[in-house]
């Protein structure tokens, strides 16, 4: 980071109004020991992230995790609606798709994913906000009050992941149809309604819930593009703007707490997956 | 005889048709557009649609049409080149991977693991961000998000195709691990490679405009259609055609390559398959 | 001659146009085993599945009597009081057609309550008791498991439990030892055999395998590219082949006797 072209130093020296002179820059460069080696810079960050002291922004000089609680819950809250909807969306849709195989209903959802993965979201945004905002009056653009400020911007991020699953979710659950245990359970005059349930359903999920742990990096990211569309003080679009600053505490805790997230939600995943899926957690155990 | 198939899907040819008119579009965009997408005329600012200007003047009266008609060229040439890049990298780092398999496959895997740990448009963002946003780091950070992907889903094909027995021949007679990389198991990634950076050219594009939409992409006053999304943010209630008409672009030439990326995935993956085992066949009856 | 317990006549099944079993007539007798014997394509299985509307994409057509019920054309409700009940089912390769993610006391206690009103506690008892019939020696630790837990040939015992607990008037048994090996195969034949003679249901036993006709069958039913090509009792099969195909089988035996001349 030393040799970047916008020197740390000159940007905080910048930021509170002092002259840039080359010793100012070395005198800034001394006191956020800057000059020491690399390494020793990062294992001295890393001490202190242990102890959960991910030191003082930049820029605004106040401690690093303070500020980024202050924009986690705006996040954290979206990415939770978002997954709300997304599963409220996808799971009936990808089911009946399945079901009702090669009908209008199935053709629609194939419409919809191309949509979904063709649209960007911050066009989609935007378009949401012209016409439910501006245009209907539906919901107001600047309010943050009750849950309803979220539901556009879930929406624009739940769009693409939607179409993707629903389809996702289609094709386990055809996959699931066609098996065996299907055919078995349907001669021993198993009730459809009963097969569709415990034998098809809980199979087809299996696969889609892996990759849902593995698209999360994905919903993150759009968090950054939803979060500057609906002005939304949340951890993405703060993350742009310390990039932007060149505020390193600030961005380092960002990765950070993504990394974090990331492997929470995996492990999680991993969790759910081991649960439903006995193979896994028994084991291959023959008597 | 791929593309005979492909021409038989309906859905196929409306994607291939549209990305036909954008790619014209873009390439003649300098002898097609009526005005210098980069001239300035303050005078003429926020016009509706007229016949000088068939889609109105953006914020600072520049003709909307034809900052259209170039940003196309801005957004594919680089997504070209992005792809060019990652395409070369990913079959590098997967085809030795897989080929060579042990401690060597493991560190790559690892290192591919970390890019793909990263949400793609945070780190893009983040090389962006520190390095300078010139076109030079943007491609940059573009391939730096995009190959991890890649790599993967060659090696994975590379380690099918390396079991087969047509390469177990070669490795047996005693061929030297280049050419039996080049010759035998390139082309079978080649094919699926061929798909993924068709179905990746529109996630590119997109990403492009995202990066540039946040301020770090492609600078003014190049047009490009995410920039042009966030110019016209401004005015997003008074003229909301500066942001349609770029999104809506940007719509139609991902949903082309979707289209077509799709269609070519449904036709030639099985096609792959029954090659392979045509010569499988063809090395065990040549060999007796 | 006592009535027929299953009367086919003319069944022709069709997958998209492309007739699979080409108009098949045959009986089957109460308290007998009827095999079915034919090479891979024969269209042995599908005429069993048909008769159960178990294929989801074919045209059946013709008929199909189970004492006296006409089967084909039967609506979902219909069939789901012959499926089981009636008529019961056991496959080749056990393992694949087990529900993955669920217990053995799950699958088979939802069978039966499918059928009868039983609590589940009954259904589990009932369960246990038809588990020790087929031969399993310690069933509530079988009723636990997984499928993936156990072994072809208990899955297999399994199935059969489940397939007799219902007490069908026929059972159709799809090539049931073939995933087996030898003395397994020996083992479930035997149960089989044992258990109709127990409940005096009638078999339709579909193989490939000349050896398990002989064991097992009373009538046989010779099937070849969706034809019934000769139909007959077992001894005469042996004896008097009439059909050229049947003669080819019998001759495609392997007959281990030193200096026979074939």
């Amino acid at each position: 980071m030393q040799q970047m072209p916008s020197d740390t130093a000159a940007v905080i020296l910048r930021a509170t109004d002092t002259p840039t002179t080359p010793e100012a820059i070395e005198a800034m460069r001394e006191r956020l020991g800057l000059n020491r080696p690399l390494p020793i810079q990062y294992l001295d960050w890393l001490w202190h992230v242990l102890r959960l002291d991910f030191g003082r922004s930049f820029i605004t000089g106040k401690p690093v995790l303070q500020e980024v609680m202050n924009y986690l819950p705006t996040t954290l809250m979206l990415m939770t609606c978002t997954t709300v909807l997304i599963v409220v969306i996808s799971v009936p849709m990808g089911i009946f798709a399945a079901l009702y195989r090669d009908t209008v209903f199935d053709q629609f959802s194939r419409l919809f994913a191309y949509t979904g993965v063709s649209m960007p979201s911050f066009w989609l945004g935007f378009l949401l906000l012209y016409v439910f905002s501006f245009k209907l009056g539906w919901f107001s653009v600047t309010s943050r009050g009750s849950i309803v400020d979220w539901i556009l911007p879930s929406i624009t991020l739940a769009f693409a992941p939607a179409a993707v699953y629903a389809r996702l979710l289609r094709g386990s659950m055809l996959e699931s149809l066609s098996q065996n245990y299907v055919l078995y359970a349907r001669a021993r005059g198993l009730s459809e309604r009963l097969v569709v349930l415990r034998y098809v359903l809980k199979n087809a999920f299996l696969p889609v819930v892996t990759v849902f742990g593995l698209s999360f990096a994905h919903l993150l990211a759009g968090t950054v593009v939803v979060e500057n569309v609906f002005a939304l003080p949340g951890l993405g679009r703060f993350a742009v703007q310390s990039i932007l600053n060149r505020d390193y505490p600030m961005i380092q805790c960002y990765v950070c707490l993504t990394a974090v997230l990331f492997v929470v939600v995996n492990f999680g995943v991993d969790l759910t997956y081991s649960y439903f899926d006995p193979r896994i957690r028994l084991g291959n155990q023959e008597i | 005889m791929i593309i005979q198939r492909l021409l038989n899907h309906k859905l196929a040819w409306l994607g291939l048709s549209l990305i036909a008119i954008v790619l014209l579009i873009s390439l003649f965009a300098p002898l097609i557009a009526p005005h210098d997408p980069l001239a300035v005329d303050l005078m003429k600012k926020l016009q509706p649609s007229s016949t000088t200007f068939p889609l109105g003047t953006d914020h600072l009266g520049r003709c909307i049409l034809s900052r259209l008609m170039y940003g196309g060229q801005v957004s594919l040439s680089i997504a070209l080149i992005v792809v060019m890049f990652t395409t070369l990298i990913s079959l590098c780092v997967g085809l030795v991977a897989g080929y060579f398999g042990g401690r060597l496959d493991h560190g790559l895997m690892r290192l591919c693991d970390v890019f793909l740990a990263f949400p793609s448009l945070i780190l893009s963002l983040a090389i962006v961000g520190t390095l300078g946003s010139s076109i030079g780091n943007l491609i940059f950070a573009l391939v730096a998000t995009h190959w991890a992907g890649y790599a993967r889903i060659v090696r994975s094909r590379v380690l099918s195709v390396k079991e087969s027995h047509f390469v177990q021949a070669a490795i047996v007679s005693g061929t030297r691990s280049l050419p039996i990389m080049l010759r035998h198991i390139l082309p079978y990634t080649l094919i699926e490679l061929t798909v993924l950076a068709t179905l990746d050219i529109s996630h590119i594009v997109l990403h492009i405009a995202g990066l540039s939409f946040l301020g770090l992409g492609i600078q003014p006053p190049t047009p490009e259609w995410g920039a042009m999304i966030n110019d016209g943010r401004e005015y997003f209630r008074r003229q909301p055609e500066l942001m349609l008409y770029p999104g809506l672009m940007l719509f139609l030439t991902t949903l082309a390559f979707n289209l077509v990326g799709d269609v070519l995935r449904d036709v030639l993956d099985p096609r792959m398959e029954k090659q392979m085992r045509v010569k499988t066949l063809k090395t065990k009856l040549e060999n007796g | 001659m006592a009535e027929a317990v299953l009367t086919v006549d003319q069944l022709r099944v069709a997958f998209s146009g492309r007739s699979i079993v080409h108009g098949v007539t045959f009986e089957l007798q109460p308290g007998r085993v009827l095999g079915i014997i034919g090479e891979s394509g024969s269209g042995k299985s599908a005429t069993c599945l048909s008769m159960l509307g178990l294929l989801q994409r074919a045209t059946v057509e013709g008929s199909v009597q189970l004492a006296g019920q006409e089967l084909i054309g039967l609506n979902a409700a219909q069939l789901r009081q012959i499926r089981g009940r009636k008529i019961g089912m056991i496959f080749q390769n056990p393992a694949s057609f087990f529900n993955p993610i669920a217990t053995i006391e799950q699958q088979f206690t939802e069978t039966l309550r499918s059928h009868q009103s039983l609590t589940q506690t009954d259904a589990q008892s009932s369960a246990l008791h038809h588990l020790s019939t087929v031969g399993l020696s310690e069933p509530e630790r079988v009723l636990r498991q997984y499928p993936f837990q156990l072994s072809g040939g208990m899955l297999q015992r399994v199935m059969i439990a489940i397939a007799l607990s219902l007490k069908p008037q026929v059972l159709i048994a799809d090539e049931p030892t073939t995933a087996l090996d030898v003395i397994t195969q020996m083992q479930i034949l035997r149960l089989i055999q044992q258990l109709q003679q127990q409940t005096n249901c009638a078999v339709l036993l579909v193989t490939h395998d000349l050896g398990v006709i002989a064991q097992m069958a009373d009538d046989v039913v010779v099937m070849w590219n969706g034809e019934l090509v000769e139909q007959t009792s077992v001894n005469q099969l042996f004896d008097q082949p009439q059909h050229a195909y049947t003669r080819s089988l019998l001759a495609a035996r392997l007959t281990p006797r030193l200096g026979e001349k074939r």
